[in-house]
């Protein structure tokens, strides 16, 4: 096994050690700081594939990211009023089915990435960041401004989502839901960075003009990976939600989409396990400092200098060097 | 008949024009020299055979098709693989993955071109960019095959490579002519290693065709007064 490879199990460990610790030491608290590590984890493995491996810097993520939890929100909030959806043309009603949930979710946010990502990837460079960033502001304002949701004040779910099984509430059993998503979206991004679709992608990143000699045309690569990442980004949303059972239209903002890239820098970027890091040291951070200073940021801050100017691979590349080709 | 022909193309940098009238055809199977000294157009030629440079007047097409509208992607789905100057590899990737990359349905796959180049075997999971020149030119050429090509377009393969890494390199051409029939466009400066395997050649100066024929018809008169030699 490479270092890498070790950091990314000790990081697996680490998120999966901490709760069950919390468990013995009845600290559901810490159990519930976990979820949100695993989610903001599974929110910046999402980005990574359009950011790291496809060299697209999104600054509209948290559109998706928030798209996932207004999915949830009104589904829930649908099924908990016991007023449906839509009538006509067809029945739509609420669910508090996790599995649908996540499902419409995905596919919400796949379509929004689809729409957008279809605009977005004719620029490059900083007018891809602005554009991206315009649609994020773009969705943001529209959940402001749509009041059968919340408007501003945002949406409350009484009672969190079912899945077949497990009981939601116990933040344990969530804990682990979140945990084993996040998993296995991590097993599908490591098939996708090693299948030919995503070595064509991270060569056009390299290199778009050698892309398009081969036969391969970057804009269609881009727009899969900028879907799926959206999708990823969504689900993650969708728990996201239910882990507050609130949604509101801060998980739309540009601060949101600007944590997912930090997150990513900080573990690394490009790396598969960059996000998994970056989001624990965030989570980390944001409960040790929050608690001595209002002003935790400029620690963030401090830190995301240096790893930007002394350790370009993130945390993973200072500690396992360079990324190797085909580890 | 012509796998690909050009029919008194003229191409524009910018204001600039870089092509008059150039015309070429090269046959299923067939192997031709495009000769020149620098800056004659022979770069640009393989552009607009790529698409990667339209053509402001004149014809390209390729196997019976016009292919004058194409985008470069669509033109290599049809057949047209590239090696380009200066070898490019994706130096991120590794050997492997630098085949796989490219790698469309057909004869070559990863097992063929290493039968082709077997020092790319051994380095199989070495990152590109720790190649020797000569080992990054069998990967370039190796990426191009992945895509099987009908036509194979190697612009200066062995340019800045040690004696025996290009004949190395001539070798794989000479065998891949004789084994596949591939028809093949070759660029280079040697005109010895260019006669193992050329059967015609074109000879460009100032973006014109100057000289087109038998590779054996060319003789010291023209190679004195079209490439210096």
């Amino acid at each position: 096994m490479t270092r890498e490879t070790w950091i990314n199990v000790a990081s697996l460990a680490v998120l999966l050690g901490v709760p069950l610790w919390a468990l013995m030491a009845d600290e559901p608290f810490i159990i519930t700081l976990a979820t949100r590590a695993a989610i903001f984890a599974l929110a910046g493995v999402g980005l990574n594939l359009a950011l790291g491996t496809g060299g697209l810097v999104s600054l509209g993520h948290a559109a998706f990211f928030g798209i996932g939890g207004y999915a949830m929100g009104i589904l829930a909030s649908h099924a908990q009023s016991y007023a449906p959806i839509m009538e006509a043309p067809f029945l739509i009603e609420g669910t508090k089915s996790m599995p649908v949930i996540w499902l419409v979710a995905m596919v919400t946010s796949a379509l929004a990435a689809l729409a957008i990502g279809v605009l977005s990837l004719r620029t490059s460079g900083v007018y891809f960041i602005m554009i991206t960033l315009a649609f994020g502001q773009m969705v943001y304002y529209f959940a402001i401004s749509w009041p059968a949701y919340g408007g501003e004040d945002g949406l409350s779910i009484y009672v969190r989502n079912g899945f077949p099984g497990l009981n939601t509430l116990v933040p344990i059993q969530f804990f682990g839901l979140c945990f084993v998503i996040l998993c296995l979206v991590l097993l599908l991004m490591n098939a996708i960075h090693k299948s030919a679709f995503g070595l064509a992608l991270s060569a056009a990143r390299q290199n778009e003009t050698r892309v398009l000699s081969v036969g391969l045309k970057p804009y269609h690569l881009r727009l899969v990976a900028f879907v799926i990442s959206g999708a990823v980004t969504g689900l993650a949303g969708a728990l996201f939600a239910d882990l507050n059972r609130f949604v509101s239209p801060t998980m739309l903002s540009w601060q949101m989409s600007g944590e997912i890239i930090i997150f990513i820098i900080i573990g690394g970027v490009g790396r598969l396990f960059g996000p998994v890091i970056g989001a624990m040291i965030f989570i980390l951070l944001e409960h040790t400092l929050g608690g001595l200073s209002e002003f935790w940021h400029v620690y963030l801050g401090a830190l995301l200098l240096g790893i930007v100017l002394f350790a370009k691979g993130g945390l993973i590349g200072a500690f396992a060097g360079r990324e190797k080709a085909h580890d | 008949m012509s796998l690909i022909e050009l029919k008194n193309v003229a191409a524009f940098y910018g204001p600039s024009q870089a092509l008059f009238d150039v015309s070429l055809s090269v046959g299923e199977g067939e192997v031709l020299a495009l000769m020149g000294r620098n800056g004659m157009g022979k770069t640009t030629t393989v552009k607009v055979m790529c698409r990667m440079l339209k053509n402001s007047d004149g014809a390209v097409q390729f196997g019976g098709q016009d292919i004058g509208a194409l985008p470069s992607y669509k033109a290599a789905r049809l057949g047209i693989g590239l090696v380009p100057e200066g070898r490019r590899c994706f130096a991120n990737l590794s050997v492997h993955e630098n085949l796989i990359a490219a790698a469309r349905k057909g004869a070559w796959d990863f097992e063929a071109v290493c039968r082709l180049f077997p020092r790319l075997e051994e380095r199989r999971d070495q990152s590109a960019a720790s190649l020797s020149g000569g080992e990054q030119q069998m990967l370039a050429i190796g990426r191009a095959l992945m895509t099987n090509p009908k036509l194979l377009i190697l612009d200066e393969a062995t340019e800045g490579l040690a004696p025996v890494i290009r004949q190395e390199i001539w070798e794989a051409v000479a065998k891949l002519k004789a084994e596949t029939g591939m028809a093949i466009i070759a660029i280079d400066k040697s005109l010895k290693e260019l006669g193992q395997v050329a059967d015609c050649a074109v000879i460009l100066e100032k973006g014109r065709t100057v000289w087109a024929g038998a590779f054996g018809d060319l003789g010291p008169e023209e190679t004195d007064r079209y490439l210096g030699v």
